[in-house]
């Protein structure tokens, strides 16, 4: 009744500093910890805060050691005002720094939805290019921890509806340094999702199997100073030819588990940035295998998936040698204790590849 | 080892005493419980302790009447079982059993009462308050003198919606008592370094909202200040504010580094201020309990929560069609 290891730890209790001082980080909170120690040492117009980012080093740590390394003007704490550290970041990025800010769980994000929409989303729209908005938001996202309806959620799909942003998730700690870097560089708000269960170890749904560590992982280990991986970019995380999966952060490891436990010789891509889109990586698979599964965390419903189906049918319909099928999380609350019930684990992914490739 | 200091004798009844030193008592080991069960990995997620806060909620209780209703953030297990809700019912949510309040929909964060007022656990900082205020406009609607008790700690008091609250529950005289558990810690940012405010009650002044500080690891003043705010409320006043100054013995939740503060500062508190002691004090000093009355009361205690955590340990786990359940009036499954 009880194989699942329900006393997971939800925050990271690593203070090593790996990825700050010559050591390359070898988790993904090192990795994040890193991209913002290089942005900070690189640019004297990066800041860093949110709630206990500075003096506490962050719930997950992945700002231990910068306060101390960098100031407290530069790394510090806020109230608990989501409202009021994105609103703050939009006017200082409007004049001349570059706030890289944190909103502690995804799930803490709806108070300052308004400020991200109809503030960052629209400043340089709204006003003619004469303003611009270049925040990044980091926000830890996904589930798999046990933190239900309130700590759990995959909120993207809000996000890649509101044009103006750029909407990012890493799926591994190498990309994760990366893509944080180029989304400070990058002249516009950039939403930056850390799917949560993966910044102690690549997880591929199967709870009840130990932690693996990322650094055994080809992807584990992000190298010192900087680097850059292009927002829009996909990856090919295996090639394939029976079909395409797409997916993005947790996800991707889902989907290389179902489809190396069930032999089918998939092509996994991971899209890495949602907004904007790797429309030619996608669509230049699916041309090539003719089927195409989607697969997220998040509810079914109107999610970030529906755009990819849309985007897939419409750009490879004659190719096409089956639909276009979506695995993702039902859609009901994300629920407590039948949290792997909702959870689109390997085997819903499996299943979905059988199916599409029992079209003829 | 600091002495405590020896508490002036109240006028305050023998019965009242024993009844605040079982009710906090209930909790503490409740909590403790709690923490036993989750390093067994029976608890899963998110668990957050009052352990040190027990007095805030025992002595507001003590002021309540029936149908009075309370509503609180997350650290909420001591906010139920003082308001009368069954230790199993809330162990049994803990542990995500069907036999818990949420039938392990919910778990730690989130669970309700209908029968005992009791409107949540809320895994949100700070959304709760408008929802309190919400409660007691359908009071005033009822046109009964009941109050609701709206609960939430410092670092949600620097939340935006608290204060849109405030404005509305003032505008329309609202018969809610905004209890702030000042705890001196959200999450690992103290007070001091996340609001320049000398109080936090004070704050209700701009929008004409009477309150005050009370001292939270004393039962009897934190009751004595309930009463002055409920008197208020069911007198048609509208709104209350009470800071009550607390202290949370263990991490924000379990998985806390706890480098934002000394063990020292933790070990003081507890050996100087502890709310639990203090009411053993009186209770001994008056005369009105020996060591073997607290004792025994030590063990009828420990009974309720061994026979919580038991119930919670053997309820059954939800079925996997729960997931199905309560989320419209209707709802069909979906498959694939």
């Amino acid at each position: 009744m009880m194989s699942m290891p329900r006393c997971l730890r939800i925050c990271g209790g690593n203070d090593s500093l790996r990825g700050t001082d010559a050591m390359p980080a070898t988790t993904m909170i090192d990795a994040i910890r890193d991209a913002l120690d290089v942005a900070l040492t690189d640019d004297p117009t990066v800041t860093v805060f949110g709630q206990d980012v500075g003096y506490f080093g962050g719930v997950f740590r992945c700002t231990a050691g910068l306060q101390k390394k960098h100031g407290i003007d530069r790394c510090f704490d806020t109230p608990i005002s989501e409202l009021g550290i994105v609103g703050v970041a939009i006017g200082m990025a409007a004049y001349g720094r570059k706030p890289v800010v944190e909103i502690q769980f995804a799930d803490y994000m709806y108070p300052a939805y308004d400020q991200i929409v109809s503030e960052a989303a629209r400043l340089r729209y709204r006003t003619a290019g004469e303003f611009t908005c270049p925040i990044v938001i980091r926000m830890p996202t996904g589930g798999g921890i046990f933190g239900a309806q309130t700590h759990s959620q995959s909120p993207e799909a809000l996000f890649t509806h509101v044009t103006g942003l750029k909407v990012v998730m890493p799926s591994n700690p190498i990309d994760a340094k990366g893509l944080l870097l180029s989304a400070i560089d990058d002249p516009d708000p950039v939403i930056f999702l850390e799917p949560k269960r993966l910044y102690n170890g690549p997880f591929d749904g199967h709870h009840d199997r130990p932690v693996s560590p990322w650094r055994t992982h080809p992807m584990g280990e992000a190298p010192l100073g900087r680097y850059l991986v292009p927002l829009g970019q996909a990856a090919i995380r295996r090639k394939g030819a029976a079909l395409t999966v797409l997916a993005y952060g947790t996800m991707v490891h889902v989907a290389l588990a179902a489809v190396e436990e069930t032999a089918i010789d998939a092509e996994v891509i991971d899209l890495r940035t949602l907004l904007p889109l790797d429309l030619e990586t996608i669509v230049a698979s699916v041309r090539k295998t003719g089927r195409c599964v989607v697969v997220h965390e998040a509810t079914l419903t109107s999610g970030f998936g529906a755009e990819l189906a849309a985007l897939v049918q419409a750009e490879c319909f004659w190719h096409l040698h089956a639909p276009v099928e979506r695995v993702a999380g039902w859609d009901t609350p994300y629920p407590h204790t039948n949290e792997w019930d909702y959870f689109p684990g390997p085997a819903r992914v499996a299943a979905a590849c059988r199916r599409v490739l029992e079209v003829q | 080892m600091a002495a405590r200091k020896v508490p002036d004798l109240p006028n305050v009844s023998k019965d009242d005493l024993l009844k605040y030193y079982r009710e906090m008592l209930l909790i503490r080991r409740f909590e403790e419980k709690a923490g036993q069960l989750y390093g067994m990995g029976l608890i899963g997620g998110f668990c957050h302790l009052y352990i040190g806060q027990e007095a805030v909620v025992v002595g507001l209780e003590a002021a309540a009447e029936e149908g009075d209703k309370r509503i609180t953030s997350y650290r909420d297990h001591g906010h139920m079982l003082a308001c009368g809700m069954d230790p199993k019912g809330v162990m049994a949510e803990l542990t995500g059993r069907e036999g818990g309040y949420s039938r392990g929909k919910g778990g730690s964060m989130h669970m309700f009462s209908k029968e005992k007022h009791f409107y949540g656990g809320h895994g949100i900082v700070g959304a709760q308050v408008p929802l309190g205020a919400g409660l007691a406009f359908s009071d005033k609607y009822k046109g009964n003198d009941r109050v609701t008790f709206t609960y939430f700690g410092d670092g949600a008091a620097n939340q935006g919606q608290v204060y849109e609250t405030y404005n509305m529950a003032e505008l329309w005289d609202l018969p809610v008592i905004f209890v702030i558990e000042n705890n001196q810690y959200a999450m690992g940012t103290s007070v001091k370094r996340s609001t320049k405010s000398p109080t936090l009650w004070q704050r209700g002044a701009a929008y004409g909202i009477e309150g005050e500080a009370v001292d939270g690891m004393d039962v009897l003043a934190v009751k004595e200040a309930g009463q002055r705010a409920v008197a208020h409320c069911r007198a048609g006043k509208g709104p209350y504010i009470l800071e009550v100054m607390t202290y949370r013995y263990r991490g924000h939740s379990m998985s806390d580094p706890a480098k934002y503060r000394s063990r020292e500062e933790v070990q003081k508190m507890r050996e100087e201020r502890d709310a639990i002691e203090h009411v053993r004090d009186l209770l001994m000093q008056g005369g009105h309990a020996t060591d073997e009355d607290l004792k025994a009361i030590d063990k009828e205690i420990k009974a309720i929560v061994n026979e919580a955590a038991e119930f919670a340990k053997d309820s059954p786990e939800p079925d996997p069609a729960e997931l199905w359940t309560d989320i419209y009036a209707k709802v069909a499954p979906q498959t694939a």
